[in-house]
C-alpha cells in the first residue's frame, strides 16, 4: 500500500527553511541556489549551485539541507551535490529574496546589469539613490560595502555577478 | 560534476590534463597563502578587507582545481593541498616568493609594490587562461573556468586600479613600483609557461598554446603601460628556475612547512 506522498513541491517547502548561514533572512531557494530536485521513489537528489567558490558556508548549507530533508517522512537516501553548470549569477535571486535581503540591511543586486557595467545601488533603509561605494569587497565574498549620504547609514550590497 | 570515465581516457591526454590542473591549483594555492600573510598588514583597513576577500576567492579556486584532480584519482583535496613536497608542486616560482623580509608575526617588512605588481600581472594572465579554458576539451574544467571568471572580474579591477594609481603617484611609490616591475618580469616567464607537456595540452584542445596566451597578455597590458607613459619591459625571464618542472626555492619549503603545520598534527581530522 503506497501512502507515500513526497513531491518536489514539499521538498521545495522544506528547502525554504534552509537559510543562508551568513544572511539568515533569505533561503537558499530565494538565493537561486537550487537548480534541480529529483525524487526517485524514496530517494532525493538535490543539485545546488555554489555562489562564490571559496564561500565557507557551502558545506554548512549542504549539511543543513540534509538535516532539513531528514525531517520529511519515508526517505531512504538524500544526496546533495554542488554542480557548476549553469553558473550561479545574481539575477537568480527571486523577488522575495530581494525583499529578504533588504530586511537584513543588504541592498539586492541589480535585476539587470547595463552594458556599460555601471552599478547603481539604492539604500536598503531609505531607498535613496544618493549612495557611494566604500569597498567593492566586504565581510563575505558576495557583499560590498556602501554608504548612504541621505540617511547616513553604512550598508552592504550583494555584488552583481553576471556572465556577460 | 559530469560523468567522465577516467579509465577510458587516453594516457597522454590524462597526463597533460593532470599536469595543467596541478599548475592551476598550485598557482592559486600558494598565491592565496601569500595573500593571507598580508592580513592585518595591508596599507589600510579597506585594503585589508579587499585583499583577504580576494585571497579567499583564490583559495576557493585552488580548491576547485584540486577537486578536479581528486575526481581523476589523484588523491583527496586536503592531501593534495597540504602533503605534497615542494618538488612535486607545479606553481610558478614568482608566486611562491616571500612578501618581503621578516616574518608576518615578527618585524614584517613586506613590499606592497611587489604585492600589487605580482598580483595584477598574475591575475591578468589567469583571466586570459580562464577565457581560453572556457573552450577546453575537458568539459568539467570548462565549467569551472566560467565560474572562476565571474569572480576574477573584481580581482582584476582591484589590482589594475592600484597599479595605475601607484605608477602615477611619483617619488618613492614610483621608484618602488619600477623595482617591483623589474623583479616580476625577471620571473614572469615562469607564470606564462605551461611546462614540458605544453604541446600535448594544446594539441588535445585543453588550452591554447603558450605563445598565443602570452601574446594576448601583451596585447592587454601594453595599453595600460601606454596610458601611464611607461614602456613595457620585454624580458619574460625565469631567473629563479621553472616551477612547472618542479624547480622551486627555499621560500616554498618554508611556506609549506608553516601552512601544513596544523594539517600534520592530525592528517585524518575533518575540518
Amino acid at each position: 500500500m503506497e501512502q507515500f506522498d513526497l513531491t518536489v513541491s514539499n521538498i521545495m517547502d522544506a528547502l525554504q527553511r534552509v537559510k543562508d548561514p551568513e544572511i539568515d533572512s533569505i533561503s537558499i531557494v530565494d538565493l537561486g541556489m537550487v537548480e534541480k530536485v529529483t525524487v526517485n521513489d524514496h530517494s532525493i537528489c538535490i543539485d545546488l549551485l555554489p555562489t562564490f567558490m571559496g564561500c565557507p558556508a557551502l558545506e554548512i548549507i549542504r549539511n543543513n539541507v540534509v538535516n532539513e530533508l531528514k525531517r520529511l517522512n519515508d526517505i531512504n537516501t538524500i544526496k546533495v551535490q554542488y554542480i557548476y553548470h549553469p553558473p550561479w549569477t545574481t539575477d537568480r535571486v527571486t523577488e522575495k529574496g530581494r525583499e529578504k535581503l533588504k530586511e537584513f540591511g543588504i541592498a539586492p543586486p541589480p535585476k539587470q546589469i547595463p552594458k556599460t557595467g555601471e552599478w547603481h545601488v539604492d539604500c536598503p533603509y531609505c531607498d535613496s539613490t544618493y549612495t557611494s561605494l566604500e569597498n567593492l569587497f566586504g565581510p563575505t565574498a558576495c557583499r560590498s560595502i556602501l554608504y548612504c549620504k541621505s540617511c547616513k547609514n553604512p550598508f552592504e550590497a550583494m555584488k552583481p555577478v553576471s556572465t556577460m | 560534476m559530469s560523468k567522465i570515465d577516467i579509465h577510458q581516457m587516453d594516457a597522454a591526454f590524462k597526463s597533460a590534463l593532470t599536469d595543467l590542473l596541478y599548475q592551476l591549483a598550485d598557482d592559486d594555492f600558494i598565491l592565496a597563502y601569500r595573500g593571507s600573510e598580508w592580513l592585518g598588514l595591508a596599507p589600510h583597513i579597506e585594503e585589508d578587507v579587499a585583499f583577504s576577500s580576494i585571497s579567499q576567492d583564490t583559495m576557493g579556486h585552488a580548491s576547485m582545481f584540486y577537486q578536479l584532480l581528486e575526481d581523476l584519482g589523484e588523491g583527496k583535496v586536503d592531501d593534495l593541498a597540504h602533503s605534497r613536497k615542494a618538488k612535486d608542486r607545479r606553481n610558478a616560482i614568482l608566486l611562491e616568493m616571500v612578501n618581503g623580509p621578516g616574518h608576518y608575526l615578527k618585524k614584517p617588512q613586506y613590499d606592497w609594490a611587489f604585492a600589487v605588481v605580482r598580483n595584477y600581472f598574475y591575475v591578468q594572465m589567469k583571466k586570459i587562461r580562464m577565457d581560453s579554458l572556457k573552450n577546453s576539451s575537458y568539459e568539467p574544467l570548462a565549467q569551472i573556468a566560467i565560474n572562476v571568471n565571474l569572480e576574477l572580474y573584481y580581482h582584476l579591477l582591484h589590482w589594475r586600479t592600484w597599479f595605475v594609481q601607484l605608477m602615477q603617484a611619483g617619488d618613492e611609490a614610483r621608484k618602488r613600483m619600477d623595482a617591483a616591475i623589474n623583479r616580476v618580469f625577471d620571473d614572469f616567464g615562469g607564470v606564462l609557461s605551461l611546462g614540458p607537456l605544453e604541446d600535448e595540452m594544446s594539441k588535445s584542445g585543453l588550452i591554447e598554446p603558450e605563445e598565443i596566451l602570452k601574446k594576448k597578455w601583451i596585447l592587454v597590458m601594453e595599453p595600460v603601460f601606454d596610458s601611464i607613459n611607461v614602456s613595457m619591459p620585454t624580458n619574460f625571464g625565469m631567473k629563479n628556475g621553472n616551477g612547472r618542472k618542479g624547480e622551486h626555492t627555499e621560500d616554498l619549503d618554508t611556506a609549506l612547512s608553516i601552512l601544513s603545520e596544523v594539517y600534520h598534527v592530525n592528517p585524518a581530522a575533518a575540518w
